[in-house]
């Protein structure tokens, strides 16, 4: 083929293409085709909407807990049971909800936004989902039976040892970690294979969208906090059940060691969940100001910089330990300087606001939410950096409103606007305005009446992790008010869950780019082809759409699966490279690893039996897809 | 809009070796999640040693016949896997079987060597956190060499099965490349459990 370039395309020669990619790409209808399914769109959609479920389940949980604490003496809950409810919802929001909704959003859009037909190793995607479903059901499932886990959602030792947390219910938990990390980790390794090689012709790393910079640099956090809360949990679970004494201070061992391993990674991960929602709403930003952001390198500079200071700062969860004095003002200076790149990042979506045309829709509204309860969040947050304030104030109720400003600030908010952003892409509808802002303006005003209170608690002493408290000591107005506000935020999730519901049948068609966009996700229809695109997109600029030149590439086989791999840094093509085939291998991977983890719950000789069927699914999954020698040699 | 098309690929390659590749990437990720891992999992042993006097407690350190034939077998296991790694840059098939053969032997040996290290520790994994961190540190090591040891004699047997093509021959110098991790995050566990005690004890 020999075409002179450039050249169009006909319209009949577009629509013969589209049918052969369509046949190639599809996902059949049949229920075993969609177990097979590895379109990164399909297994994103799962994992958004799993993570949303975990979210709606994680909330029942905390609306329980505001109901306990509305009355001063409360029998609703037991003691025991109110252990386990608010393990649960950490449990659940950290692990089940925040990392794998931020992952999942990646999922759906990196391999948009890059112009390419399928993430990276789209079969151990496929994997991933079934590995976090089914580590989430356990979880749930042993809740359920009353065995959930009962030492909060850090499962500090000594009382998460055998001796003070009897029975399985904290070796679900430690499972729960194991599961939810190996998929958080495989998900992170597509998502940085994706980006480094995936990347649309002509889209440098001085291109890229500030979304892909922060799912990368989240990735690259990923693969280094992870392994840490694995090594710390599977010691914690060795403890427990073959007797090793990693944290038996009688016999050598020590509890600091978990605090050092779990904050190593726990520290991390709150930038984990933060740092994809600043690319969410660098994303908003530009679009709803329809403007450049404003000092791009700058970003970058401070996303990667949230990236390395986040692994410097665990020791500050530990100040009440007892640590060398020095190590402890260290510390504090080092918290404190992590307010620098937020700073900067908050600055600079301002400036590109105040020089834009800023439309209000509901996207732009929750990221303006974002930014006032985020600096918020953290000016408790500087004030807890130092030693002698976090002292008093350890355990309290107000470090209960202090990371929840920062999570649900800077995280929920720009996840749901980033909810009302892509849902047009991603269902082909929009989602109505007005129940948006309604939706918006509850979840803003409930948050503050819910969380701000809790400042005050804290302050007057009232402790975290308590299932009552006596009557007369000041605790009641402001506890009655918090769980109002709490209120006020089930009726906003509700709103958004029906906003959903309709929009899904009659919200307003979207067309390709409702927003009028920048980035290369809009450049394809909505819901985008199983392809994605018919052509490989060029980008010459970095705000690609905002170009009046759309050119592509030609090329890739149509007839069997394959995507294009550019360079790293410059994003020239390459090679061609095949993309796996559907398969149900990963399903019964993920099964059999499932029965491995679960089964070494109850023996540790699992662990050994258990890996023998995951070898055999490791080998289907990975069965070389040339033909056999002997097949050749025949047709010969 | 119409696409106006400005390029063909359909002239690139359709597989590569090393970094051109989206699975080198993978698992350069990989290895840096295991190295992470064996790190941590060094510095828990330093933190769990800086609270224990004597170290170890028994006084009687791993014995070495053991560690010192798996650490020499080890490094010698490099040669075939040297060997392997070129043939398949070469894309010479029978010499890459060849080398698939004595690095599956190769590892074989290892992991029976292996068996007698876990017997000459001196030390059960739950009399005391020395034993713990001893135990898990041969014990992650050992998770690896299997991996990469069965991964190795299922490439060997593609090799007999299979057509075998760049993509192919690329799999296999990534085998190689995950040996290499696998004999270097040794080392330091082999001073951790055979020479630290020696030392500070
Ligand atoms: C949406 C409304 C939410 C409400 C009303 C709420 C309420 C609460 C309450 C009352 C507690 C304190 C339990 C206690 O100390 O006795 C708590 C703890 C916690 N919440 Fe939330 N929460 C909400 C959302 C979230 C979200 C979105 C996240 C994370 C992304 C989150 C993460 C946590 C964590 C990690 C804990 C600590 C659990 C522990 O002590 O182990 N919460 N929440
Ligand atoms: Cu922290």
């Amino acid at each position: 083929m020999s075409a002179a370039y450039p050249r169009e395309v006909g319209a009949k020669e577009a629509e013969a293409l589209h049918a052969q990619l369509d046949a190639t790409w599809r996902t059949g209808t049949g229920f075993w085709d969609r177990l097979a399914t590895v379109d990164h769109k399909i297994v994103g959609r799962r994992y958004i909407v799993t993570g949303f479920v975990f979210f709606v389940l994680a909330g029942i949980l905390a609306v329980l807990m505001r109901l306990q604490l509305a009355t001063p003496q409360s029998g609703l809950i037991s003691a025991d049971r109110y252990n386990q409810i608010f393990s649960m919802h950490g449990t659940t929001m950290m692990f089940l909800f925040a990392v794998p909704i931020m992952e999942a959003m990646g999922v759906y859009l990196v391999p948009l936004m890059c112009g390419t037909r399928n993430i990276a190793y789209p079969r151990l995607n496929a994997y991933s989902y079934w590995v976090y479903l089914f580590g989430g059901v356990m979880i749930w499932v042993a809740f359920l039976l009353n065995v959930g886990p009962e030492t909060g959602w850090f499962s500090y030792v000594p009382l998460a040892g055998p001796e003070f947390s009897p029975g399985k219910r904290t070796d679900f938990w430690a499972q729960m970690i194991t599961f939810t990390e190996v998929s958080a980790l495989a998900v992170a390794a597509e998502l940085i294979a994706t980006i480094l090689k995936q990347r649309a012709p002509g889209m440098t790393l001085a291109r890229m969208p500030l979304f892909l910079w922060s799912i990368l640099v989240t990735s690259v956090m990923i693969l280094f906090a992870m392994p840490a809360v694995m090594l710390a949990s599977s010691f914690l679970i060795s403890d427990r059940l073959i007797g090793t004494h990693f944290y038996n201070p009688a016999e050598g061992g020590d509890p600091l060691l978990w605090q050092h391993l779990f904050w190593f990674f726990g520290h991390p991960e709150v930038y984990i969940i933060f740092v994809p929602a600043l690319g969410m709403v660098s994303s908003i930003v530009a679009t709803f100001a329809q403007r450049t952001i404003f000092a791009y390198p700058a970003m970058v500079m401070a996303l990667i910089g949230n990236g390395l200071l986040a692994f410097g700062l665990w020791v500050h969860h530990m100040f009440a330990t007892g640590l060398p004095r020095l190590g402890n003002s260290f510390y504090t200076s080092a918290s404190m300087t992590i307010a620098l790149p937020a700073g900067v990042q908050i600055f600079c979506w301002i400036a590109t606001l105040w020089d834009g045309k800023p439309r209000f829709k509901a996207p732009l509204l929750f990221v303006l939410g974002f930014v006032v309860i985020f600096v918020l969040g953290g000016l408790t947050g500087v004030m807890l950096a130092s030693v002698p304030l976090d002292l008093q104030l350890h355990d309290t109720y107000f470090v209960v409103a202090h990371f929840h400003y920062v999570l649900i600030g800077g995280a929920v908010f720009p996840l749901f606007g980033g909810f009302y952003y892509w849902f047009p892409k991603i269902t082909g509808r929009m989602l109505s305005e007005k129940a948006g802002a309604w939706n918006f303006w509850l979840f803003f005003v409930g948050f503050n009446v819910a969380f701000f209170p809790m400042h005050i608690l804290g302050l007057i002493g009232m402790p975290r992790r308590v299932y009552t408290y006596p009557a007369g000591l000041g605790w009641e107005l402001w506890n009655r008010i918090s769980t109002l506000g709490g209120l006020v935020i089930v009726v906003s999730v509700l709103i958004f869950i029906g906003n959903v519901t309709v929009s899904l049948r009659r919200g307003a068609l979207a067309g390709d780019n409702p927003w009028d966009a920048a980035t290369l996700e809009w450049a394809t229809t909505s819901p985008p082809p199983s392809y994605n695109f018919a052509h490989i997109p060029v980008v010459t600029t970095r705000e690609a759409l905002w170009s009046e030149d759309r050119p592509v590439m030609e090329g890739l086989k149509s007839e069997s699966r394959e995507v294009l791999c550019t360079s790293v840094l410059d994003a020239e093509p390459d090679m061609r490279h095949a993309s796996p085939k559907p398969s149900l291998w990963p399903l019964f991977t993920a099964l059999a690893t499932s029965a491995m983890f679960i089964g070494s719950i109850f023996h540790e000789w699992a662990l050994v039996w258990g890996s023998l069927p995951i070898v055999v699914g490791l080998i289907g999954w990975l069965w070389p897809t040339t033909p056999p020698k002997r097949q050749l040699e025949a047709a010969t | 809009m119409k696409a106006r098309v400005v390029g063909d690929v359909s002239m690139l390659p359709d597989g590569a070796f090393g970094s051109r590749t989206p699975i080198w990437w993978g698992l350069i990720c990989f290895i840096l999640i295991e190295g992470g891992g064996f790190a941590l999992a060094c510095g828990a042993y330093f933190f769990l040693m800086s609270h224990t006097e004597p170290w170890p407690p028994s006084r009687f350190p791993p014995d070495l016949p053991a560690g010192i034939a798996f650490t020499a077998l080890l490094l010698l296991s490099e040669i075939p896997n040297v060997f392997t790694k070129r043939a398949e840059k070469a894309q010479d098939e029978r010499a890459t079987q060849l080398g698939l053969i004595a690095a599956s032997f190769v590892g074989a040996l290892l992991l029976a060597i292996r068996w007698f290290e876990f017997h000459s520790l001196n030390v059960r994994w739950d009399d005391n956190a020395y034993g713990s961190i001893v135990w898990a540190l041969l014990f992650l090591h050992t998770v690896h060499l299997i991996t990469d040891w069965a991964d190795t004699v299922v490439l060997a047997v593609f090799t007999f099965t299979h057509e075998v093509d760049t993509n192919r021959f690329s799999d296999v110098a990534d085998n190689s490349l995950y040996w290499h991790f696998v004999v270097i995050a040794w080392l330091p566990i082999y001073a951790l459990i055979y020479w630290v005690p020696r030392l500070a004890g």
